[in-house]
């Protein structure tokens, strides 16, 4: 029951994130609305007990990705208003109609379909009451060793490679 | 608790995220609108892995390699997107059509 409230508030408080978002005029609005669905969004792994991957969204997502949107967003200037007019001039109403019958149709299939709920597992895997940064590391450094290491050399090629983008000149300057 | 709450949340959060990127023409929103995507496929990896509960907790070893990518995803799109406002001066993807037939 508490799990269900809790699943209610936070999946509302992500749908409205993501609404403001996209919504947003003020793009400064929209970081904030993301930043909202992470945090909301992290308590919905720890309802799923991902502690681990909660702390990682919190501290990588919400941390450093969105700070360095902020960041992005301040740079290039906030007061330009976006041009939000349309070109296609029948585009607007035949979408409205096509995603109202996506919609109806979802909702149809929900309530009256042969709709299995699943529930999730009752069972806690051991190493869950010790944390679950044990349960996730040991596969991590085992199973998929490989795979760390090849988004470790993407990290930094990633960083090379933004630090590269960021410093070039097209005329050579003195300075570097 | 039911697996297919979480189910329902993410194809909400994907629509959104979807609609955003076809709708905005500000680049910062667009990959903003692609954050919100990763997000709702975390969402569906963490839900399958409480309903499996494997004993190598594969669901959140995934998510995990999702966020990273993700980061080093926006530090490159944020890099490009200074690089296009240098150069251009704008950061509506209207204006960018210098590879436009």
């Amino acid at each position: 029951m508490v799990e269900t409230i809790i699943f209610v508030l936070m999946g509302l408080a992500a749908i409205a994130g993501a609404i403001t978002v996209v919504m947003a005029r003020n793009p400064v609005y929209s970081a904030i609305g993301l930043l909202g669905t992470l945090f909301a969004v992290a308590v919905l792994y720890v309802l799923q007990l991902a502690h681990f991957v909660a702390a990682v969204q919190v501290i990588v997502y919400a941390g450093a990705v969105l700070t360095l949107f902020l960041f992005v967003i301040m740079l290039i200037g906030v007061d330009k208003e976006e041009n939000r007019e349309e070109n296609l001039r029948f585009q607007r109403p035949v979408v409205g109609v096509l995603a109202g019958v996506i919609v109806v149709m979802a909702a149809a299939l929900t309530a009256f379909g042969d709709f299995d709920w699943v529930p999730a597992s009752g069972a806690v895997i051991p190493e869950v009451t010790n944390g679950t940064i044990q349960a996730v590391a040991e596969p991590l450094f085992t199973d998929w060793v490989l795979a760390f290491e090849a988004t470790a050399l993407l990290l930094t090629i990633a960083a090379a490679g933004a630090i590269a983008l960021a410093h070039y000149r097209r005329r050579e300057s003195t300075d570097g | 608790m039911l697996v297919n709450q979480f189910l329902i949340l993410a194809a909400a959060l994907f629509s959104l995220g979807v609609y955003g990127l076809l709708v905005r023409r500000n680049i910062v929103l667009i990959l903003l609108s692609v954050e919100l995507m990763l997000n709702a496929v975390n969402i569906n990896l963490v839900a399958f892995e409480s309903m499996i509960r494997s004993a190598d907790a594969t669901g959140q070893i995934f998510t995990i390699f999702i966020i990273t990518v993700a980061a080093a995803e926006v530090g490159i799109g944020l890099a490009i997107v200074l690089m296009i406002f240098r150069n251009r001066r704008s950061a509506d993807v209207s204006d960018l059509n210098l590879m436009r037939w």
